[in-house]
């Protein structure tokens, strides 16, 4: 076909005209990377586009001179793909930030690519504390939540709770081995013992072999190294196979707001879990999540911390960017994020560590009892408060090649 | 207790239950295939879908009209099956005089419309489903705990697969059916409303998937994507059965479900895989699959 040349000449003017117009405005473009259509669609996904647009609006841009463009992308949870938009991303649409990537595997492919092409990216999605650990990064942060935080909340809590004996159904990633080797070595610390393990492979459907296995094992708690629907279907059918009938109990390791609603109450009544933001916890955070109710078009839904961790690093992230004026050096502006204290209305006050990790209180919660949920997402019960000094690893635990010098 | 290969032989014994439980799932899903298959020539790619689509019905009818378990297990199939019935009228009969491969991209690309439409309106996490009250609990069978509710399960696909073999292949109107797909002209020379008929019958494979997903309902979590984790095993499944063949869906479905359980033992890293490694290996020796008839 033929395209008019005077029509393309026309058209690129027009172009270079918008571009001279604004050219006072600094220009930044956020890439929401996550799983829009598979099992985590719900705890990101579209969801975690709407927190980094809330964030944005917030933020009010031009107030600050700055021109913020929010784009997303679906990784599908696998690292390839993940990689892929990542690099097109950087190379070809001039995204400066990479923000959430649920799925450790993809998560660890994209910390990769952001290192090479000096990009930030800020992880309220991976759990996998191996993102502040060994692989670490000068270009990354992690935000929410990690393998080691969940293990260090939930595993203490359930072995000081006379759960010493353990069996784990783990899904077999990058995620599940670096959450039941974080958890082995809590149990193990707190003198409890792990009797087993197996690994299940994501997206199982039926976990009743498995679980057959962890009766037979005999441990007092089956540790849940899984997440999303996986967790779902391991402690709705643990119900039907009697599990807790026989003096076992499960140990969700990873579950989010979204998990419990699947189950209902009535299964997931009493499972101990950690997490670091929950809906309803504090005035800031229920208005926040009418806003995101309305602007993900999810009424009646909950947002998890994944969204939350989104809004808040974003938040954080353009005012980093903002005092420096510039966001091109990815390194330059991770630098100055850990600078700079975090103040978020979500995430309260906080700070970076020199290994990426974001620093705040994790909160160990039990599901509520269907009669004590007294209207909908009422669901968690505060069971104790992790300060933020203790809630995440120790920094010169994590082997990050940042920290050593 | 002996043991065998290492496991415990109480052990051994519940996973070849287990398996047995799940193959009834793969069972009654490639026959709702096989049947469409052998009868309309259609590879129904739809089917993952139409059995999230039952589980869902499931979800609806309880959530909307107070519809319990029962209820939704009669009603739910039927919906559906009508839903299939529109599918057929609206699409597939066009195809018919085409390749089988157009029908499959056609209900592959609705299995893909109808999950994003439920994602859309119910997102990727799953709704609460509860065990029937009458089927809680389960008995100890000595070497395992054997829920009432999975029981249930292996003795309702053990009727319906049986009842659809016997319809198909022993009856009247299994026999006018078979007729139709060998020479529909000459069905239709005898008075028999041939493309209602096929109309009924894909609405009837439809029905059977949705059968699958309210029986699925109280055991797995109730999503949009839980038909697609199925649906390429029990391709797999009638592959391995051969296209076409109800008794050799229905056996491989069983057979499959226990190896597969075996695997989850053994090596559960390549549960998920060892039915693609025997499906290579039927393909490699019988191309036609094990009951298969030859083209």
């Amino acid at each position: 076909m033929l395209v008019p040349t005077r029509l393309v000449f026309a058209l690129a003017a027009l172009l270079c005209g918008t571009a001279a117009a604004s050219a006072q405005d600094l220009a930044v473009k956020i890439g929401v990377l996550n799983d829009m259509s598979g099992l985590y669609a719900d705890i990101g996904g579209e969801g975690s586009v709407a927190a980094a647009k809330l964030a944005v609006e917030d933020f009010n841009p031009a107030a600050h001179h700055m021109k913020v463009e929010v784009i997303s992308g679906d990784h599908r949870n696998k690292p390839d793909i993940g990689a892929n938009i990542a690099r097109q991303w950087f190379d070809v649409d001039h995204v400066d930030v990479i923000v959430d990537v649920p799925t450790s595997s993809v998560a660890l492919a994209v910390n990769e690519v952001t290192r090479e092409k000096n990009k930030v990216f800020l992880g309220s999605g991976p759990a996998s504390s191996d993102l502040t650990g060994p692989k670490c990064s000068p270009n990354s942060i992690q935000w929410t939540y990690d393998t080691w935080m969940l293990a260090n909340g939930t595993g203490k809590a359930v072995v000081k709770t006379g759960g010493d004996t353990w069996f784990f159904l783990t899904a077999d990633y990058a995620f599940g081995h670096a959450l039941e080797r974080d958890t082995s070595a809590v149990i193990v610390k707190n003198g409890g013992k792990v009797l087993g393990h197996v690994l299940a492979p994501l997206g199982t459907s039926d976990f009743s072999s498995f679980l057959l296995q962890a009766q037979a094992s005999k441990a007092k708690i089956i540790g849940l190294a899984n997440a999303g629907g996986d967790t779902v279907n391991a402690i709705k059918q643990g119900a039907e196979f009697g599990i807790a009938a026989g003096g076992q109990h499960f140990a969700g390791l990873l579950v989010f707001i979204n998990d419990v609603e699947a189950l209902g109450l009535k299964t997931a009544q009493g499972l101990v879990l950690t997490e670091t933001w929950y809906w309803d916890m504090t005035d800031a955070n229920r208005a926040f999540t009418k806003r995101w109710q309305i602007a993900s078009s999810r009424p009646g839904k909950f947002p998890s911390m994944l969204p939350a961790g989104v809004y808040s690093s974003v938040i954080h992230y353009l005012k980093a960017v903002d005092a420096l004026r510039s966001a091109s050096d990815g390194k330059a502006v991770v630098a100055k994020m850990k600078e700079m204290p975090t103040d978020d209305p979500l995430f309260g006050k906080g700070y970076i560590r020199a290994d990426g990790r974001k620093i705040h209180p994790a909160y160990l919660f039990e599901v509520k009892k269907p009669e004590e949920s007294k209207y909908p997402g009422d669901d968690y019960k505060l069971r104790a408060t992790i300060p933020a000094d203790e809630a995440f690893r120790p920094l010169n635990e994590g082997h990050c090649p940042l920290v050593s010098g | 207790m002996f043991e065998i290969f290492g496991i415990p032989s109480q052990a051994l014994f519940g996973q070849l239950l287990l398996g047995l439980i799940n193959g009834s799932f793969y069972a009654l899903l490639s026959l709702g295939l096989a049947v469409i298959f052998g009868m309309l020539n259609i590879i129904n790619f739809a089917h993952g879908a139409q059995y999230m689509m039952g589980a869902f019905a499931a979800y609806l009818l309880l959530q909307y009209l107070g519809l319990n378990y029962w209820g939704a297990l009669v009603i739910a199939p039927l919906v559906i099956g009508a839903i299939g019935i529109v599918i057929e009228r609206l699409f597939l009969q066009h195809l018919r005089k085409l390749d089988p491969l157009y029908g499959l991209l056609l209900t592959f690309g609705l299995a893909l419309v109808i999950e994003g439409l439920f994602r859309n309106a119910y997102g990727s996490s799953g709704q609460p489903y509860q065990v029937p009250p009458a089927l809680q609990g389960g008995r100890n069978l000595g070497f395992m705990f054997l829920p009432n509710y999975r029981a249930w399960v292996i003795a309702l696909s053990v009727v319906v697969c049986f009842a659809t073999w016997f319809a198909i292949e022993r009856t009247r109107l299994g026999s006018y059916l078979r007729a139709a797909t060998e020479n529909p002209v000459l069905v239709r020379a005898f008075g028999i409303n041939v493309p209602r008929m096929v109309a009924l019958t894909y609405g009837f494979g439809v029905a059977l998937a949705a059968l699958a997903g309210v029986m699925a309902a109280p055991i797995y979590n109730v999503s949009p994507q839980m038909g697609s984790d199925l649906i390429i095993v029990v391709f797999a499944v009638v592959v391995i059965g051969g296209m076409g063949s109800i008794m050799g869906a229905v056996l491989t479905g069983f057979a499959l479900g226990i190896v597969e359980g075996l695997t989850k033992v053994f090596y559960p890293e390549a549960s998920n895989t060892v039915i693609f490694v025997l499906m290579a290996i039927v393909l490699l020796i019988r191309p036609a699959g094990l009951f298969g008839r030859r083209a």
